[in-house]
Order: C-alpha cells, then sequence, then structure tokens
C-alpha cells in the first residue's frame, strides 16, 4: 500500500487560462481527494454597489466575467428591471436573447479549443479559435466590443441590429454550420479523444442532484435543467428543448456543448425570424424598492443574480451565485478516484470560470 | 415573464427541520445568501424542484451562530464557509471547515456590519410610492405580488 | 519593429482578470492574429519565458504568486500589462480586495489599454516588449563584458534546462 502524496495543482497550470489551486491527495497514481482553494481573483466587487448606482453597476455587471459578460448583464439588468417593475419592450428582448446566445456559441467554441489544447491536439485547438473569430466578428458589428458586449442596459438594450444586419447575421451562421461540422466531427468521432474522454470523469444523476450541479455538468447525466425554459427575455417565444445526454461522463459533457452550439444557431434563427419592429428602450424612472432573485442560464449553467434595494440609489445588496461555484462540489467528487494523469481534463469538460466564481 | 418568488420566513431553530423536509422532497440546493442589515444578517436558503423556486429566510445577530446544513446537502460546505469568511457569522459543524481560509482578503469579514454600511433610503416626503417601509417590507415579502 | 534575432517565449498569468484580456490573448497566438509569427510562443513554464503578461489588477493573495513568477523567470525579462485592470484598476479599483495596477508589485515596461485589450494592441504591446527584450539583452552582454568576474553570477539565470 502506497502512502498519501499531496500533489498541488495549480493556481498557475498550462491547461488553466485561470488561477486556480486543487490540492490533489494520490495514492500512486489514483486521486483519493481533491481540496479546493480559492479566493486568488476575489476583487470584492459585490460591494461596489456602494459606490455606483445602479444604473452605472450595469458596467460592472458586464465585468463580472469575460466570457459570460452578456449574461451577467442580462441577469442584473432582469433583476432590476423586476424590483422596479419596468416593461422591457419586445425588440429589446429578442435582441438580448440573440446575443446571448451569440455569446454562448463563443463560450463553446472557445472551451472545445482549451480542451482540444488539454489532449494534446495542437492544431484542433488553432481550428476551433480561428471559427470563435467568425462569431467574434458578428459580435463587433453589433455591440461594438469583442468580449465585453456593453451592450445591456436597465429598461432595455443600447443598440438595435437593422433587419439587413440581422439577415446576413444569420445566412453567415448557417454558412459556418459547414465547418463546425467538420471541427465537432474530429471531437465526436476521433479514436484517440474518445479514448481520453469515454468514461473518464463519471459522474451520476443522483450526484448531479444531490451536489446541486448546473448547466451541461448536470445535463450529461441526464438531468435536464436549463433555466431558459423558465422563459425570461425572450426565450418564452422560442421552442426550446434542453440538451440532455445520458453518459455523465467528460465525452458526455462535450457532446453537450457541441449540441448546444447548434441548438443556439436554431434559435438565434428562430428569434431573427420573430422579431419585430418597435422601441428598444424605456425610460428608466424612480429608485429600486424591493428585492429579486432572477435566474439565468449561462453556457456554464444557472446564476443567480439577487438584487435589494430600499429605495435609495445605491442598492442594499448584490449577489451572484455563479454556475462554477456550485459546480466545484462536484468536481471534487468526480476528481476522486480518478487518474492524475486525467486531472487536466476532467476539470476543464467542467469548464471552470474562475472570475466569476470569486468576483 | 417574471418568476414568481417564494420567501418562507422561519426561525432559526427550525432550519435543520425545514432542511432536511425540503431535502427528502427532493428539492436541491441553489444558494446560501447573506445580506448585511443595520444590525443583523438576513440570511436567504434557496431551493429549486422542477423550476419551483423556493426561500427560507430569517435573521441572525452577529453574535449567535448557526447549524450547518452540510451535513443534510453536502454542496453546503462553500457557501457556509463563504459566509463565515466575509461576514463574520459563526457556523458549527460545517463537513469541510476552511477555518476562515477559503477567501483571504486584505480586509478582514468585509461584509461585516461595521464595515458594509446600508445606504440611506430617501427621505419619503418627494415621491412617496405605495410600497411600505423597509421594516414592514420584509415580513410581507412573501406576499409581495410579483405581476409582470 | 525589425526582425529579431531571438523567438520570445510568453507566460501569461491573469492575477484578478475579468477573463476578458485572457481570452484575448489567446485569441493573439491563434491563426487570425498569430503572434506565432514573430516567433513567439506561448508556454506555461515560468523558466522558459522571457515575457510576463500580466492580466487583471493585483489583490492579496495574486501578489505572492505573480513575484514567484516574476523572480523564476531568466534574466533578461520583460514584464507586460494587458488592460485597464493590469494597469490602474479600471471600474474595480475601488474594491476592498484590489491593490492596484500589476506596477504595484512588478516592474512594468509596457502598458496595453483596453477593456478588455484588442488583439491588435495587445500584438503591438508584445512586440514593442521584444525591442526593450533585445536592449536589456544587450545591456546584459555589455555588462558581462565589462566585468567578465560577475559573469559565472549572472549566467545562472540561463541554466536551467
Amino acid at each position: 500500500m502506497a502512502h498519501k502524496n499531496i500533489i498541488p495543482f495549480g493556481p498557475q497550470h498550462p491547461v488553466l487560462p485561470e488561477p486556480i489551486h486543487f490540492d490533489l491527495v494520490t495514492e500512486d497514481e489514483k486521486i483519493v481527494d481533491a481540496i479546493p482553494s480559492i479566493s486568488y481573483v476575489h476583487r470584492g466587487l459585490e460591494r461596489l454597489v456602494e459606490k455606483r448606482d445602479f444604473i452605472d453597476f450595469v458596467h460592472i455587471a458586464d465585468r463580472i466575467c469575460g466570457l459570460c459578460s452578456f449574461m451577467h448583464c442580462m441577469g442584473y439588468c432582469q433583476a432590476v428591471e423586476e424590483v422596479m417593475g419596468i416593461q422591457v419592450p419586445e425588440r429589446a428582448l429578442y435582441l438580448r436573447s440573440i446575443w446571448a446566445e451569440l455569446a454562448r456559441i463563443h463560450s463553446h467554441i472557445f472551451w472545445l479549443g482549451v480542451s482540444a489544447d488539454a489532449f494534446g491536439y495542437e492544431s484542433l485547438f488553432m481550428q476551433s479559435l480561428r471559427l470563435r473569430e467568425l462569431v467574434l466578428d458578428i459580435i463587433e458589428e453589433t455591440t461594438g466590443g469583442r468580449v465585453i458586449f456593453g451592450s445591456c442596459k436597465v429598461g432595455g438594450v443600447r443598440r438595435d441590429i437593422d433587419s439587413e444586419t440581422l439577415k446576413g447575421l444569420v445566412a453567415r451562421l448557417t454558412n459556418m454550420k459547414a465547418d463546425l461540422d467538420e471541427l465537432t466531427s474530429v471531437f465526436i468521432n476521433d479514436y484517440s479523444i474518445q479514448h481520453r474522454l469515454v468514461g473518464v470523469g463519471f459522474f451520476s444523476k443522483e450526484d448531479a442532484y444531490t451536489l446541486g450541479c448546473v448547466g451541461p455538468m448536470a445535463r450529461a447525466s441526464g438531468f435536464a435543467l436549463d433555466m431558459r425554459t423558465l422563459g425570461y427575455a425572450a426565450y418564452k417565444f422560442l421552442e426550446i428543448e434542453p440538451v440532455v445526454e445520458y453518459g455523465g461522463d467528460c465525452y458526455a459533457r462535450c457532446l453537450v456543448r457541441i449540441r448546444e452550439i447548434f441548438q443556439s444557431m436554431d434559435l438565434i434563427r428562430q428569434a431573427a425570424g420573430k422579431i419585430s419592429e418597435g422601441p428598444i428602450d424605456v425610460k428608466v424612472k424612480g429608485t429600486p424598492n424591493g428585492e429579486y432573485f432572477s435566474r439565468v442560464e449561462q453556457p456554464r449553467g444557472e446564476v443567480i443574480h439577487y438584487v435589494k434595494g430600499n429605495g435609495s440609489k445605491f442598492l442594499q445588496r448584490f449577489r451572484v451565485r455563479v454556475p462554477t461555484f456550485t459546480n466545484i462540489p462536484g468536481m471534487i467528487k468526480v476528481l476522486k478516484g480518478s487518474q492524475v494523469a486525467d486531472v487536466p481534463n476532467i476539470i476543464l469538460t467542467l469548464d471552470p470560470c474562475i472570475s466569476c466564481t470569486e468576483r | 415573464m417574471s418568476e414568481p418568488q417564494e420567501i418562507i420566513l422561519i426561525e432559526k431553530n427550525n432550519l435543520l427541520g425545514i432542511v432536511s423536509d425540503l431535502f427528502a422532497e427532493g428539492y436541491r440546493l441553489v444558494q446560501i445568501g447573506c445580506t448585511t442589515l443595520q444590525s443583523a444578517y438576513e440570511l436567504n436558503y434557496s431551493f429549486d424542484k422542477e423550476y419551483h423556486f423556493k426561500n427560507l429566510r430569517f435573521t441572525v445577530a452577529p453574535e449567535e451562530e448557526i447549524q450547518s446544513i452540510s451535513v443534510i446537502y453536502p454542496n453546503a460546505f462553500l457557501y457556509e464557509n463563504e459566509i463565515h469568511d466575509l461576514f463574520g457569522l459563526t457556523i458549527k459543524n460545517i463537513t469541510i471547515d476552511y477555518q476562515g481560509k477559503l477567501y483571504r482578503t486584505a480586509l478582514k469579514v468585509p461584509f461585516s456590519i461595521e464595515n458594509c454600511p446600508v445606504p440611506e433610503p430617501p427621505k419619503p416626503k418627494k415621491e412617496t410610492p405605495p410600497e411600505p417601509p423597509e421594516s414592514q417590507k420584509q415580513n410581507s415579502a412573501d406576499t409581495k405580488p410579483q405581476e409582470d | 519593429m525589425g526582425w529579431f534575432k531571438k523567438s520570445p517565449w510568453l507566460l501569461h498569468y491573469n492575477a484578478t482578470s475579468c477573463n476578458g484580456c485572457d481570452i484575448e490573448i489567446i485569441a493573439c497566438l491563434t491563426p487570425l492574429y498569430d503572434l506565432e509569427r514573430f516567433g513567439i510562443i506561448n508556454t506555461g513554464n515560468p523558466k522558459h519565458a522571457d515575457i510576463l503578461a500580466v492580466t487583471g489588477s493585483v489583490n492579496e493573495k495574486s501578489k505572492q504568486i505573480l513575484k514567484n513568477l516574476y523572480d523564476q523567470m531568466p534574466n533578461p525579462k520583460v514584464v507586460v500589462a494587458v488592460g485597464l485592470c493590469a494597469i490602474s484598476g479600471c471600474v474595480f479599483q475601488d474594491c476592498y480586495n484590489v491593490l492596484g495596477g500589476a506596477d504595484k508589485v512588478l516592474p512594468v515596461d509596457v502598458y496595453v489599454p483596453g477593456c478588455s485589450a484588442r488583439p491588435e494592441s495587445i500584438i503591438d504591446g508584445v512586440l514593442q516588449a521584444c525591442e526593450i527584450l533585445e536592449e536589456k539583452y544587450a545591456q546584459q552582454k555589455k555588462a558581462k563584458q565589462s566585468s567578465p568576474k560577475s559573469q559565472t553570477n549572472q549566467r545562472q539565470g540561463f541554466n536551467h534546462e
């Protein structure tokens, strides 16, 4: 019987774009326990509500995280609008959904690239990121920013997309499909990738449920949880079916994300077909008085924005509970019993997003 | 559009009982949040079952101890450590207790009552919204209509 | 901007960035922007690196790690602060856990503005860093020639691998 060793993993690690630290307790090559350590990226932005009023705070909500920036902003605006009883125009809701889906596509393609890098497919990584640039071009044309959109505000959106651009946008996404098919077929069919992913990091549906996992991690274990079915923004007008896989391993999580890219493209097509002319914002009067928990589906899962105001210009409390934070217990569970060589893979298939986790 | 917000006010001592009932009913733990009030802390435990969103709420004084629910919901340990580190509340019997090492911040307990002042509510003379004042508002939060 | 004799490698560390600048740095290294045509490769090992790209402002916990990474890099080395957070703290400078820009901890050579910094400006910043690196290299060489005794000490930094 080998004695136990502790291997530190992170915070600076080649496969991790962001710092997270794990103490891996190992016996030979097998991991028996994993202890996460966070707060390398803790800024304390929740307390900035003291210094910025609720309209200004939108810019900070935009910068909670770079990959899901638009969804954070949308969730925050949604919560404030609910508290203040603002009726957002329908066109703004559609535009929000379109941008949210574009953000989901770019986040998932980015994930595909980074995970390809983790199992040693350098050129697949490059190809994924090349495809991602096409999505980023669309985002840049419609919002002006590549990563931080800055297009959402309390009471609506800041920019409109004219119908010509919208048609072109859908056509470009359709053209992209062939390339994307070629790219994702490598992930789905390649022997070596299957060797690295199939059966690795298994996670049962029961565990996913009791450990409170959300997003692709829960859906890959057969637990259909998608906040978009709640019908926030324009999702109530669109047909949406949660993408579910039953494998529960890294391969299933990869499949969920691939299928979600195509689903998002379909949602954008639907939204572009249904969007009607109209105003894109309403004037905001008064100050928030009350509280609301807003739930939004991010690329990584359910995010909660809690807003509480007491009638003053400054919010009393803003709290954000992000999907990675609630996925960490699941991550520990999956790591236990796995091989040391699979650790980067497993951590990546959970798609950790540390900057929003620690805020 | 808006999701109904069900907020149930409970007693601090009943927490474990109610939470284990919810666990038996098949609710999953969504989050545990804390809010700094004028002289107390307000804790929110959010649960969800098939998109039915439910909140338990109670307030504690700064020196009071809270029982951990991580024996029922194992994933609660992160939230409870977070509340301990950021708000300075004492939570007993956490399954994985970081002893205040989860968040290492430059300012100790940044969200405590001393550090985190509650913003002044506006004087009610200029605009008088039909909302009840702050103290009553919390009690009526569960009955507050969330119309579209 | 001339041709560089060396192929400087880049190490990237996220101090407290929101991830936006990080993904732009990664985008820089991929086919559309392609920093690799200048011989710049992203590495995860500080002992292989010549350029340290810091994103995000510095906080209590990342301060020490950033210092460690910098100390592990061989001489000569340059530091590029990417994005507004690494310059001043951006919208987060009032946060209780943010110390400020990367220059609170490290000697920063090049500042790349933008929130998030655009790939074009990151490329420009890194190339400017390359020029500074060449200069530093020349200075180091001169110093070695003028005082051959200190050579052994200075060379220790290069002896990894």
